[in-house]
């Protein structure tokens, strides 16, 4: 089905390139209205974030290396989260994007629990912010209620308004006309979104290169996020 | 059944039996308002969850799926008392389970009704429960048939329905009776529930027939239910989940579940309602040596899972294990084994040991060995991930606890009042069973 619709979502992520430093973190909070959390619900693991990073250290201290990993929705071709759903919450669109329906979402939380990434959150409660951060909200994106699952949409609405607004001027999507709020926030510029149904976007020259893997890729899941990194 | 040899003496097992259909102890009702309140208790948890949202029960991410799913898994598992031993022994037409049955299918209706509950009250929006059955929406859309939990509420819908009207099949000879001998509302509900039985011989001929049917039918859809309910999670790729032996493991385990439920309730029958006449020590006998035979079953299911789990060695189901056996649910693991191995095989297994009093213990070890299998199977599964980044604890909150203590209650409750309403032993079997030996004497 991929092959046959125009666009293929998926970005690139340069492990050597990042630093850590959760910029993409913090604006996708901003980008996409996700509730906040305090430290006691965090630490109860409630937080959400749609794209955190992962911390890996090498060697004994003194002689400790981190290496970051930012995880975010791998938006599978073959996603484990979508046949388990018992009411097509969650299904992949024409463009390969793994998406999340809330308004049918029951909240079974099987899709979380069969995400071998963990990147599903669930709304434990209604959502709240503390006054004034409710001004701040993103019109463009929904406020999921309670009791629904969501997750990383790669800023679909992002890339529904560059795709209308190609087709308006009546030309193509411009290889690096979309950028994900994480991808656009990214000092180091690790992060680069693209059309894999285009081979000369950045993104398919960089899913191409020698030092591009996926994450869990035993487990046959496809992804579309590569991690680019040196050989061990 | 020496004891009961006589047409007379039959007249006599009718009176005891529908004793307590007629006369409501103080006892009885202490007990009813005791159970009562701590049901009322878990529906307040429940409200209050409904109403502030499903984060006040303790699950999180990762563990999305906590004791409310061990819950769901622990009462279809019991309500396999009721297949097991009726539909088995009626279709192989043993003797010994005429006074056994009724109180086996009426175990299944009710842990049905309440693990059914489950999947309802762990949803973020349990409102829209419907939203899962088998039918289009409003919106034409279907539901996803692809998905294990669908399978599941088709599953057990249909064994609802099955086991009510199994439950029902053998009660119609007895409400029969009963309307002709009681009066007021009793008379009016009996008799509408009777459907207009005379008990000639065309009936009987067609009720034996729908009962070997129906016996056979539930049979298959017993096992089919508790496969899918294991396939809930063999379905999913998660380390030590992902089990070709979950299906049979889940089924065993439900029937062994089934067994220790149906002694515990035959042991406070007896004690309760005096009718050591009619549940005797033969009755518990073979029944225990049941139990016994499950115990090793799971003995066995149990080891072949673990043990190739061990030796394959794979790094990410290691890490479930390792929590499993040595880790911080070793103290459950070990639990669970004493609990549903070591004390059903010493206390049944030697035959000195095997009494009344004995089997009723093991059968309380089994139902908490049971629980904790459960939750060692659902719990560490989630905590322990693929990626170790993401790895979390779980631990139950007041909500949670509550609604769990309320199914037993609940359980106890339905099963209190429904000895109220209907005789608790099938007394039309007996009858055929004692003109039966009359005849031959």
């Amino acid at each position: 089905m991929s092959e046959r619709t125009k666009h293929r979502w998926a970005m690139a992520i340069d492990l050597d390139r990042c630093t850590g430093c959760q910029a993409c973190v913090a604006a996708c909070h901003a980008e996409n209205n996700l509730p906040l959390s305090d430290p006691e619900s965090a630490a109860k693991g409630r937080a959400v974030h749609w794209i955190r990073v992962d911390r890996y250290y090498e060697g004994e201290f003194p002689e400790v290396k981190v290496k970051h990993m930012p995880v975010l929705c791998q938006q599978c071709d073959e996603a484990p989260c979508e046949p388990v759903c018992p009411v097509y919450a969650t299904y992949q669109n024409a463009e390969g994007l793994n998406v999340q329906v809330y308004n049918r979402c029951v909240g079974t939380r099987y899709c979380g629990n069969n995400c071998p990434y963990s990147v599903r959150f669930f709304n434990w409660f209604d959502p709240v912010w503390p006054e004034p951060l409710q001004l701040q909200h993103n019109p463009d994106v929904s406020i999921r209620m309670g009791g629904v699952m969501e997750k990383c949409t790669f800023c679909i609405q992002r890339i529904k308004r560059a795709e209308n607004d190609a087709k308006d001027e009546k030309r193509d999507v411009a290889d690096g006309e979309i950028q994900p709020a994480c991808a656009q926030s990214c000092p180091a510029e690790a992060m680069v979104f693209g059309d894999l149904n285009d081979p000369e976007s950045k993104v398919s020259r960089m899913a191409g290169s020698g030092r591009s893997t996926r994450l869990l890729e035993e487990l046959g899941t496809k992804p579309k996020v590569f991690y680019l990194q040196r050989g061990a | 059944m020496a004891a009961i040899s006589e047409p007379v003496v039959a007249n006599a097992a009718r009176a005891q039996l529908w004793r307590p259909l007629l006369h409501t102890s103080a006892r009885y009702r202490m007990v009813v308002a005791l159970l009562a309140a701590v049901t009322l208790w878990g529906l307040f948890a429940w409200g209050y969850q409904l109403k502030t949202g499903i984060g006040v029960a303790g699950i999180r991410r990762p563990v999305f799926w906590a004791i409310y799913l061990v819950n769901f898994v622990f009462w279809i598992g019991i309500s396999h008392a009721g297949t097991l031993i009726s539909a088995i022994l009626r279709l192989t037409d043993a003797g010994w389970r005429k006074p056994v049955t009724r109180a086996a299918e009426a175990i299944t209706v009710f842990a049905l009704m309440i693990g059914g509950m489950f999947p309802i009250i762990h949803l973020g929006r349990a409102w829209l429960f419907y939203w899962l059955f088998p039918y289009p929406t409003e919106r034409l859309l279907w539901p996803n048939f692809r998905s294990p939990l669908l399978w599941d509420v088709t599953a057990i819908s249909t064994y609802l329905t099955g086991s009510t009207i199994y439950l029902f099949l053998p009660l119609i000879p007895d409400v029969a009776a009963l309307a002709r001998h009681t009066t007021g509302w009793r008379r009016r509900v009996y008799r509408a529930l009777s459907v207009g039985w005379t008990g000639s011989d065309r009936e009987w001929h067609a009720l034996e027939f729908a009962m070997k049917l129906m016996a056979g039918i539930i049979l298959a859809v017993a096992v089919s239910v508790h496969t899918v309910v294991a396939w809930d999670f063999s379905m999913s790729i998660a380390p030590m989940w992902h089990s070709s032996i979950f299906g049979p493991y889940f089924v065993a385990g439900a029937i062994f579940s089934g067994i220790a439920a149906l002694l515990i309730a035959m042991a406070v029958i007896r004690r309760t309602l005096h009718l050591e006449a009619y549940l005797t020590e033969h009755h518990f006998n073979n029944l225990s040596k049941l139990l016994l035979l499950m115990s090793l079953l799971w003995f066995y299911f149990t080891v072949a899972e673990n043990l190739t789990a061990w030796y394959g060695n794979e790094p990410k189901e290691m890490a479930v294990f390792g929590a499993r056996v040595r880790g911080p649910f070793a103290p459950y693991f070990w639990a669970m084994v004493i609990c549903n191995f070591v004390v059903p095989f010493v206390l049944l297994g030697i035959r000195r040991l095997r009494t009344i009093r004995t089997a009723t213990i093991a059968s309380v070890c089994v139902l908490i060995g049971m629980w904790l299998e459960r939750y060692l199977i659902i719990v560490p599964t989630l905590s322990y991930g693929r990626l170790a980044a993401t790895w979390g604890k779980y631990a139950p909150t007041w909500v949670e606890i509550s609604i769990s203590a309320a199914t037993f209650t609940t359980m106890a409750l339905l099963y209190l009042i429904f000895a109220k309403l209907f005789p608790i032993i099938a007394i039309w079997e007996f009858e055929t069973e004692v003109m039966e030996v009359s005849s031959v004497s």
